[in-house]
């Protein structure tokens, strides 16, 4: 079925009845071409575009909980493409033009909002760094635009501009930026891949990787084996459990990142801001609460929740950006598991063993890499070598020296 | 999360510096080999399960631990002095 404003009305005038689910809940193949592993936003783009770009729909896609369950139901659902180095400048904004044509391209409303994102600047060697930022951004052709004190006071007059040690300077700001729905996200690529023929396997967990004479050639599942032409691992969190089932080890630890909603209220703040002097974003919701977050807890967990350091840190960080959000409640908050990489870029990239791919290492930016993460792991996994998007994102860079690392913070995975 | 030092007994792990994986990263190879660097400087097991790992009580006693941890539910069975030098100086 066709989603338009036509079949809005004409459904809402019987009661909602005509309405189909969104995807089947087929059984299980004894084979598939391509099997992904992993159900959330970025295994789900990359079947949509199997089936879209490459014609390849004899696909399934293998998810141990429910679709929505994992990172993409739990982020702060921030997109942008502000990235200072050559692979991730033109990979994030790729990304940034697909979400500019996701909802029509997959015919689903995935509130894609163009609000703009605004990283303050607080001291003159911090303006430095963003102009030179924002400088790389417009030779790749990304919109970047260096804005005054003036320019974030007229938009966001609530700012504690004069703070003693941290005084707003400025702020470089990419228009482009902004928030999606992250549940309708998963959604629309969960539909879109299903209606190409992509099947869809739900509470299905993935229990090991067949390998035969050094070959991929399937998955041990709960709901028995299913052989594969190709894997495609897009684990997340769990990435380096599920490649351990192959005998690989991956240069990620799994880490926890909390993120946190407060009571609704009225609109009060248009963009998606980022203190400079801490580590705290924050937008507003449709529903009117704030959405915010800052750093990941630093140690190792797969636990889906955090400790409160972590809680009163962000709250605190919040407090010296914006005051007045003291007198509003948290209403909730939230851990997502991340698979903070050695370099805190990611891998696409083919793995050492024949018919297995890897897409993992996303840290704590994964939301908003959804569509050009699928695009680019379909076209690696369907061609069976990388685009130059994500050439330069290979397993091999450790080992090689070609690091891709944003903050130059080394490989320790909790200071990315 | 409450880490029962040694020395200083159970304080919040806020008091503390986490630097990861014990067993990955006491183990530096001796030699030139760039394979084993490799994996010493970026391979990681990163379990889901009892984790050994190295936590600094910067706050504290400025002692490095080992604090056996659960990463599934971040309970930890044992904490213990990272060196034999840092159980002579509590004894």
């Amino acid at each position: 079925m066709k989603y338009s404003i036509f079949s809005v009305l004409r459904e809402g005038l019987r009661g909602g009845k005509g309405w189909t689910p969104a995807w089947r809940e087929p059984e299980p193949k004894p084979h598939y071409d391509i099997v992904i592993v992993g159900g959330g936003g970025h295994g789900l783009a990359t079947a949509y575009y199997l089936a879209k770009e490459h014609g390849l729909t004899n696909v399934a896609v293998v998810e141990k909980g429910y679709i929505g369950s994992g990172n993409v139901g739990r982020n702060t659902t921030i997109i942008r493409s502000n990235y200072l180095l050559p692979y991730n400048t033109h990979f994030y904004e790729w990304s940034m033009k697909l979400w500019e044509g996701l909802e029509q391209d997959f015919n689903y409303n995935a509130m894609v909002s163009q609000r703009g994102v605004l990283n303050l600047y607080h001291s003159d060697a911090q303006r430095d760094a963003y102009v030179r930022r924002g400088n790389a951004m417009r030779l790749a052709g990304v919109d970047a635009e260096l804005i005054d004190a003036d320019g974030v006071r007229a938009m966001a007059p609530f700012l504690d501009f004069e703070n003693a040690r941290f005084p707003i300077h400025g702020g470089l700001l990419q228009r482009r930026g902004g928030t999606a729905r992250h549940d309708a996200v998963a959604w629309g690529y969960a539909r879109g891949a299903d209606s190409r023929g992509v099947d869809i396997l739900q509470n299905t967990e993935v229990t090991g990787i067949r390998i035969e004479a050094g070959r991929a050639v399937g998955v041990e599942t709960t709901r028995g084996f299913i052989r594969a032409g190709k894997i495609g691992l897009a684990c997340a969190g769990n990435s380096s459990r599920v490649a351990a089932m192959a005998g690989l080890r991956l240069p990620i630890e799994s880490h926890v990142l909390q993120a946190f909603v407060s009571e609704g209220i009225k609109p009060v703040i248009d963009q998606v801001i980022t203190f400079g002097a801490g580590h705290f974003y924050i937008s507003q919701s449709d529903k009117g609460g704030l959405v915010f977050g800052g750093d990941i807890d630093g140690y190792n967990s797969y636990a889906q929740r955090g400790n409160l350091y972590i809680i009163e840190d962000v709250h605190e960080a919040g407090m010296a950006l914006w005051p007045a959000i003291g007198r509003l409640r948290t209403l909730r908050h939230w851990g997502g598991i991340m698979d903070m990489s050695m370099d805190g870029s990611p891998i696409i990239d083919k793995s050492p063993i024949d018919g297995l791919y890897l897409n993992c290492g996303w840290c704590y930016g994964g939301f908003k890499a959804t569509p050009a993460s699928g695009w680019c792991f379909a076209h690696t996994i369907a061609r069976d070598a990388p685009h130059a998007l994500n050439a330069g994102f290979r397993l091999d860079r450790f080992a090689s020296g070609r690091l891709i690392d944003e903050k130059g913070a080394g490989a320790q995975p909790n200071l990315h | 999360m409450r880490i029962r030092c040694p020395y200083c007994g159970e304080r919040s792990n806020d008091e503390f510096y986490v630097l990861g994986d014990a067993d990955a990263l006491t183990a530096r190879p001796s030699g030139e080999n760039a394979e084993a660097f490799h994996e010493y400087v970026y391979q990681r097991t990163n379990l889901a399960g009892l984790h050994r790992e190295l936590w600094y009580h910067s706050n504290g006693c400025r002692r490095w631990l080992v604090v056996t941890r659960d990463t599934r539910t971040h309970e930890i069975s044992d904490v213990t002095y990272a060196s034999k030098r840092g159980e002579g100086e509590a004894a």
